[in-house]
């Protein structure tokens, strides 16, 4: 089937666009709405907003609630589980902020699990000191995008354009100009000319093959901002979540941890307390053994993996999560959706039996770099939720931050970027023209004549994944990083020649917009792969087991900064972090400490 | 190793450009047995047909985008098994009652804009300026907690034969999601709500087949949210023969 060709380009003009619509996005659209109803705002998103990722976060989302809880503490954890290469004043507006926009979503209609006297329960999570963790059974994420959405259809002023694809950015001499991409339902191109526009696209988990991600994580906002000059930072700290299934990698909530969860090697010892997050006991206290930091705990499950000590399944070697103890009453009230997950996926009742699991990547903790309140270098350009890098996450991001960070930043951006959209000169007419040109190249892949010697988009993706699963992994060396890199501009070569699509026609053709990602993603992974190789030392989540097994403050108390080509491989700089209070130590989790109460 | 298993899987397709109403093409493929029926279509579309075309993202039935129907049924792709389909040949076709934009994927445009109009939203009721949460007990969550497991998967409308008939109906979705803000604690629209909740196309419309519940990958049990609503329907009506003039 044959597309016609050229089709005409629809020029539409708004004050403001909003791209992707989970939380970070759709609390964009509702801060901006509210600074300035006059606005007029258009969301679009790939999928229908409640399709979005945010829907899979389970465990929860921070904010410093409880009386034995404080700003200092929560920032504490924030700063030394990020392994000090958070900037630590986007951490302390962060945790200032984090109560109010939770009780916003409260007021909203969110429904967190309740104490009996009716305030809001919180639970314990990885490395955080204190209950701090807000959450909604085990399905936060999914009550929070929901109340987000519907609270969104109160607001008329917010236009949704679902189902639209975005491919372009497109600048002028005063920035950000206008936002170009394609109705998926007809394949016809679109443009929004806007003076501002907030990227809440979302992470790149799915350049890897082992990951929690949906299908859409594939990071092509990064990408787009990358091409017009943003730097992206970070990018090396990819995130492992310690417990996922084995190979489909559905997420085991964190959440099992925070309510009483243990992990058993083949043996049936509970292993992390021979990793630094011991000794066992008492059990339970924070910060220790099961409540230690996903970085930790992945790498635990790597050196048991190489041990033999793991357990093998159908879909690869796996630990054991034991949740029998919490009681049938407990996980129905607290973790239901990963208990039904158990149940249907592996037909295991995590009431009699205990849950397979190994690590899977989960989160991309670096992203486009922006400041407090969103904004990046490129004016009129805003970025929030999974594709910033708001600076608060550091070497490794603690479980339950990334749902507040979507509330604090989105809204932030939101603000921000309302206020640009009424103080910038209106785009030109000789917009549509540029647009128009942009467009060529993505209609020319439909025309480009099926040859049986290129590649299919799963055989290109399937080797991304196994560059990067190889060469940047949990555990990383020089020669490995170097494999993936030159693995990844092989790609990104092949890719550039063309890649073979069975479809050619323009209504909902997913098979030319999974080509579309694929070609940010090579970018993406090809980024991350340059920035690991470039940071000589082990922090956080890259940890090397070459000739730089150690943390070096000295040399690399440093962001790393990419810089894209539209071809080659990235430029990489190193810039300084920003430091306020808390000076760089050990980071020590287990040791000593007083057990507590899980209520 | 040993050969793994074929099945053929049968779906019906549809392209707006094509000159010829829908058909079914079968595919073979092999398959594992803890494998979910996504999985397999996913298979096709990487290796063996890269235009079948179908929704899909978060693969744990939680995004409730990837619903079809499964020999007959309304059905998340993602939540199926090929275990429990072997040996087929397993017949997969876009969700009943909705219009085709092609293939499997179904244009689901009717049921958003039916959301905001079953006002599917929370109204705040106090002070909407306030920084702490409000309180709300657990047996308060409990009133509308199953309400608010909805996904949108929009299995249920195609369970329901009335939506099937009369396409202006709110349906099993708007009508539990009404349901599940009238019943929280924290509202104050239930009189904005009521004007939809008693028209036509309200409650009064469905005919308690009760399929919506069964179908539902959540349990959310909209049957059984209109039930409610249809109470506070009919008493609604009588308070307002008996009493003229309360209505706001």
């Amino acid at each position: 089937m044959t597309a016609q060709r050229h089709p005409d380009l629809r020029v539409i003009d708004c004050d403001l666009v909003v791209i992707g619509g989970g939380g970070a996005g759709l609390r964009a659209a509702l801060a901006a709405t509210v600074a300035d109803p006059s606005l007029d705002i258009v969301l679009v998103s790939k999928v229908v907003p409640m399709r979005s990722h945010t829907v899979a976060a389970e465990g929860g989302a921070a904010a410093v609630l409880r009386e034995d809880d404080s700003f200092e503490q929560h920032f504490e954890d924030t700063v030394s589980g990020g392994e000090w290469l958070c900037d630590q004043a986007a951490v302390e507006a962060f945790v200032a902020a984090c109560p109010r926009e939770l009780a916003q979503l409260e007021r909203w209609g969110c429904p967190w699990s309740r104490r009996d006297d009716g305030r809001v329960q919180t639970r314990f999570f990885g490395g955080m000191r204190v209950q701090r963790t807000w959450f909604a059974a085990d399905r936060t994420g999914f009550h929070m995008l929901h109340t987000l959405f519907q609270t969104s259809l109160r607001y008329p002023a917010i236009r949704r354009h679902d189902e639209f694809f975005c491919t372009n950015l497109l600048v002028d001499e005063h920035g950000l100009a206008g936002v170009l991409g394609i109705d998926i339902a007809t394949g016809h191109p679109v443009l929004y000319r806007a003076r501002a526009a907030v990227l809440a696209t979302g992470g790149a988990g799915r350049v890897y093959a082992h990951n929690t991600n949906a299908g859409i994580v594939t990071g092509e906002g990064m990408a787009l901002a990358a091409r017009h000059g943003v730097a992206l930072r970070d990018m090396e700290f990819v995130q492992w979540h310690p417990t996922a299934l084995p190979g489909s990698g559905i997420l085991i909530t964190e959440g099992c941890r925070g309510e009483g969860g243990v992990l058993l090697n083949a043996e049936g010892r509970r292993y992390l307390e021979d990793y630094g997050l011991g000794p066992l006991e008492p059990w339970p206290r924070p910060r220790a053994m099961e409540l230690g930091p996903r970085d930790r705990l992945s790498q635990a499950f790597w050196h048991e993996d190489r041990a033999g000590r793991t357990i093998t399944t159908a879909q690869g070697n796996a630990v054991l999560l034991d949740l029998r103890h919490l009681g049938p009453r407990r996980l129905a009230e607290r973790l239901p959706m990963i208990s039904e997950v158990a149940r249907r996926f592996l037909g295991i009742d995590p009431v009699t039996a205990p849950i397979p699991v190994r690590p899977a990547v989960h989160y991309t903790m670096g992203g486009v770099a922006t400041d407090l309140d969103g904004s990046t270098t490129l004016p009129g350009l805003y970025a929030a939720g999974e594709c910033a890098s708001a600076g608060i996450h550091g070497a490794n991001r603690l479980g339950s931050n990334s749902l507040a960070e979507l509330l604090v930043f989105g809204r932030a951006a939101g603000e921000a970027a309302a206020v640009r959209a009424r103080s910038a000169p209106r785009p030109g007419e000789a917009l549509a023209a540029e647009a128009r040109a942009c467009m060529a190249p993505w209609y020319a892949m439909l025309e480009a004549a099926p040859a049986a010697e290129r590649p299919r988009v799963a055989t290109l993706r399937n080797a991304m994944h196994a560059a990067m699963e190889d060469g940047v992994g949990i555990y990383r060396d020089a020669e490995g990083m170097a494999r993936a890199c030159e693995a990844l501009a092989g790609l990104r070569a092949a890719y550039r020649d063309g890649v073979a699509l069975d479809d050619r026609s323009l209504a909902f053709n997913t098979e030319w917009l999974s080509a579309i990602e694929l070609g940010h993603s090579l970018q993406l992974a090809e980024v991350m792969a340059h920035a690991a190789l470039a940071r000589r030392e082990s922090r956080g989540a890259h940890q090397r087991l070459d000739a730089w097994r150690a943390r070096d403050d000295a040399g690399f108390l440093v962001h790393s900064l990419a810089w894209c080509a539209a071809d080659g491989p990235p430029r990489i700089e190193h810039a300084p972090v920003k430091l306020t209070r808390s000076v760089p130590r050990e980071r020590v989790y287990g040791g000593a400490g007083e057990r507590v109460a899980l209520d | 190793m040993s050969e793994r298993p074929t099945i053929v899987i049968e779906v019906r397709r549809w392209h707006p450009d094509a000159e010829q109403p829908p058909w079914w093409q079968a595919f073979e493929l092999p398959y594992r047995e803890d494998q979910s029926l996504l999985e397999a279509l996913q298979h096709i579309k990487d290796e063996l047909d890269g235009s079948l075309t179908f929704r899909w993202s978060c693969r744990m039935a939680i995004c409730g985008s990837c619903g079809c129907m499964v020999d007959g049924r309304p059905e998340l792709s993602c939540h199926l098994l090929m275990g429990d389909l072997a040996p087929g040949p397993v017949r997969v076709e876009p969700l009943a009652h909705f219009p085709v934009i092609r293939d499997l994927v179904i244009d689901q445009q009717d049921v958003l804009d039916k959301l905001p109009v079953a006002g599917a939203y929370l109204v705040p009721g106090d002070d909407t300026s306030a920084t702490e949460p409000s309180r709300q007990t657990p047996a308060q969550v409990a009133e509308y907690a199953q309400f608010a497991q909805c996904i949108n998967c929009l299995l249920c409308y195609s369970a329901c034969p009335q939506y099937g008939l009369k396409p202006d109906f709110l349906g099993p979705a708007a009508l539990a999601l009404m349901a599940r803000h009238d019943a929280d604690s924290r509202d104050a629209g239930q009189a904005e709500r009521r004007e939809a909740r008693d028209a036509t196309s309200g409650v009064w419309d469905c005919t308690l087949v009760g399929h919506c519940t069964e179908v539902c990958p959540q349990g959310v049990d909209p049957a059984r949210a209109i039930n409610r609503n249809k109470g506070a329907s009919a008493r609604d009506y009588l308070l307002d023969l008996l009493l003229p003039g309360r209505r706001r």
